[in-house]
């Protein structure tokens, strides 16, 4: 296989040249603790510090408002903490039945452990419902935790009027940024949010480095304790590396997330049109007119979409599914199902992420050769109609 | 892909036997769409019950393409009495092995083979343990039977093993309770601390007990209210195992004049998609085989 064409930037994204350079001499040189006294270990702070303001003025917060992590599903599970620590006689959480697993699972488990939980329905198109997210705020909520963009599909939700929402009733709202993080413009002094998760890897930093914005003045109970990093709120020494990685990573977003933006979603529509003109019988899963630019996802009716994958994979192309069988689970996506994707197309549908390194020459490749993949694979189903 | 042996890549980018075959006179076919994979096998058997071709058509992943596959190259040339004879555990070690999670699809394939020779001979076109076991895992259409079948033939000794090579217990995740406790049984009777009783007969589906002969092609003649209620019902029979094959089932719930009123259960309850198309199918068989005017209503429309 002589090239890979990377159309799976919603699982995890190359790490971009520079912030690999940034991250270098972390290893090599400057490798101290910057808890130490010393000179060597405490001059590494400042590079911390510096990392927060670039992380900060990403989504125009205050450096002091961002809480160091390591991982997005870390901060998930941190920002549901302590929202119920910090208000133990409300019992009560809202979110959706299209959250990524780290809500998800996190949700269940305080469900196990004596709270309510509310997951709201999607439409066809994964949309939310105003007034079934209006109705399920009540005085018992203690959190409500909405993504700002789904990993599968690409939607993004209304976070700032949901924020808003939830505001004028006194109840804490965090947001799953991880799949919007450098692709949306969010502005925190606007969007009234509490908290809010990212995660290093979908926006070309390494994994295992993740970010929780705190809104200042919130009270705040810290998920892992021991020390007195980040002025006590996560424990641990810091990553030094990841998140000088995370901080450059957030830089090159801020300073290019305009120009990629446009670039990357006439990339993507050159693809979904490209697929769906030359596809009979496929279909767009999603909200395509609130969607992150670089995601579609396409579903071919009666196909199955691991044999979809590895056919990709002999033409160097990563792509990724909802179907079952790639989930080493045998139900499709919590997703597909949660929008009622009818049978015959949920096991067949693909993700297609692009980011900024993609090129018009791997769409057009891409374009070139699926067609004849899902043709030879539906030659081979027994389902025709 | 790089789960899977060399065997099974090859299969699935390769495979041989595949599309439909024109002069089958068996076929058998197991799975659904709703579940996630089906195979349709086709099998030419001569008088003297050699199979002389064979081919598939298989909705699924790379495993269950190539587990399809490989079948129809094992039985051409075979008498159908030992083709009656290969397992499962005998497709998947054709495939040099599949990942464990995949075990189910040589089931499907060992399934869909002995059902064409069951439908070749006349029999029902199921295997022997979907038609004469009780329903376990609705989800999946999983009887009783092919869990206990699975646990012998693989020796397997965990829910999840289960699961793994039947896919029963794998979605709902309600049938778990009840696998465990005929694992348990099955455990205990290898073991011999039960007799090795086959399962009560009496615990067989009532509409596998009482096949019905139905001809095909509904009478223009007039019926009388009580033959047209004796043919729906019989018709009802034959559609309840093509729905529970899609993991779903309907439930007869009344009968007014050409107005036949069912309940739509199981695993399709929600699908609003599946639950428009099961309606068109039942009317449509009920018209076929009782009355081309039958109307067919769901409960609480
Ligand atoms: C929406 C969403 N939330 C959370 C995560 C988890 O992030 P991490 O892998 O950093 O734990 C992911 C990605 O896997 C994601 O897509
Ligand atoms: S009934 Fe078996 S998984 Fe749902």
């Amino acid at each position: 296989m002589s090239r890979t064409i990377y159309f799976d930037n919603n699982a995890t994204t190359q790490v971009a040249p520079e912030v690999t350079e940034a991250m270098l001499p972390f290893f090599t040189t400057y490798w101290g603790n910057p808890s130490s006294m010393h000179t060597f270990g405490g001059q590494v702070a400042k590079y911390v510090d510096k990392a927060r303001e670039q992380v900060a003025a990403l989504f125009n917060a205050k450096p002091s408002e961002i809480i160091f992590t390591s991982c997005g599903t870390e901060s998930d599970n941190t920002a549901i903490w302590t929202a119920l620590q910090t208000n133990p006689t409300k019992k009560h959480i809202v979110t959706t039945s299209v959250e990524h697993s780290a809500i998800l699972q996190t949700a269940a488990f305080w469900e196990r452990n004596g709270y309510r939980v509310t997951r709201l329905g999607v439409d066809e198109k994964g949309r939310l419902d105003m007034d079934e997210y209006a109705a399920a705020l009540t005085p018992d909520t203690a959190i409500v935790s909405i993504m700002y963009a789904n990993n599968e599909v690409g939607n993004i939700y209304p976070i700032p009027q949901m924020a808003e929402m939830a505001k004028e009733r006194g109840i804490l709202f965090h947001t799953d940024a991880v799949q919007a993080a450098g692709k949306v413009d969010i502005d925190l002094a606007k969007v009234p949010v509490d908290m809010l998760s990212i995660s290093g890897h979908k926006l070309h930093a390494p994994k295992g480095v993740g970010m929780l914005f705190v809104r200042k003045g919130l009270i705040f109970r810290p998920f892992i304790r021991g020390g007195h990093q980040e002025a006590g709120r996560r424990a641990g020494t810091e990553n030094v590396p990841y998140i000088v990685g995370l901080g450059t990573a957030c830089d090159l977003a801020r300073a290019h997330m305009e120009e990629e933006n446009v670039r990357v979603a006439a990339l993507r529509d050159r693809l979904e049109e490209g697929i769906t003109a030359n596809v009979p019988d496929c279909l767009v899963n999603g909200d395509r007119e609130h969607r992150l630019p670089g995601t579609t996802n396409i579903a071919f009716r009666n196909i199955e979409g691991e044999a979809v994958l590895l056919m990709l994979d002999r033409l160097g192309i990563c792509a990724s599914s909802g179907s079952a069988c790639t989930s080493g689970s045998l139900e499709p996506s919590h997703v597909l199902s949660a929008m009622k994707v009818p049978f015959k197309y949920a096991h067949s549908s693909t993700r297609f992420s692009l980011c900024r390194y993609n090129t018009q020459e791997e769409v057009d490749f891409a374009i070139e050769n699926i067609p004849a993949v899902i043709k030879t694979l539906r030659e081979l189903s027994p389902f025709k109609d | 892909m790089w789960n899977y042996s060399q065997k099974v890549q090859d299969f699935f980018l390769k495979p041989h036997n595949a599309g439909p075959l024109e002069d089958a006179n068996a076929i058998g076919e197991v799975g659904s769409l709703a579940c996630g994979d089906a195979l349709k096998l086709y099998l030419k058997i001569d008088d003297k019950g050699v199979i002389q071709k064979a081919s598939f058509e298989t909705f699924g992943c790379a495993s269950a393409i190539a587990s399809s596959s490989i079948l129809t190259d094992m039985v051409i040339g075979m008498h159908v009495d030992d083709a009656l004879k290969i397992t499962n555990a005998d497709i998947a070690n054709a495939l040099d092995g599949l990942p464990r999670e995949k075990m189910h699809c040589s089931v499907m394939g060992q399934e869909a083979l002995e059902a064409a020779i069951r439908q070749w001979r006349g029999e029902p076109a199921l295997p022997k343990t979907q038609e004469e076991g009780k329903l376990v895992c609705k989800c999946f259409n999983v009887t009783d039977l092919t869990i206990i079948k699975a646990i012998r033939e693989n020796h397997l000794t965990t829910v999840d093993d289960i699961t793994a090579f039947t896919k029963a217990g794998g979605a709902c995740g309600s049938c778990r309770d009840e696998i465990a406790e005929i694992l348990e049984t099955e455990l205990k009777r290898m073991n011999g601390e039960l007799p090795d009783a086959a399962p009560a007969k009496s615990e067989a589906r009532p509409e596998a007990a009482a096949k019905p002969q139905v001809t095909f092609g509904a009478t223009p003649s007039m019926l009388t209210n009580l033959e047209r209620m004796q043919k729906v019902m019989t018709a009802m029979q034959l559609i309840r195992p093509q729905l529970q094959a899609d993991g779903g089932d309907v439930r007869l719930v009344d009968i007014n004049g050409k107005t036949v009123t069912v309940e739509l259960t199981g695993h399709c309850v929600g699908c609003p998609a599946s639950k428009a198309t099961l309606h068109q199918v039942i009317e449509q068989i009920l018209r076929m085989q009782v009355e081309p005017d039958i109307v067919v209503k769901e409960a609480g429309d």
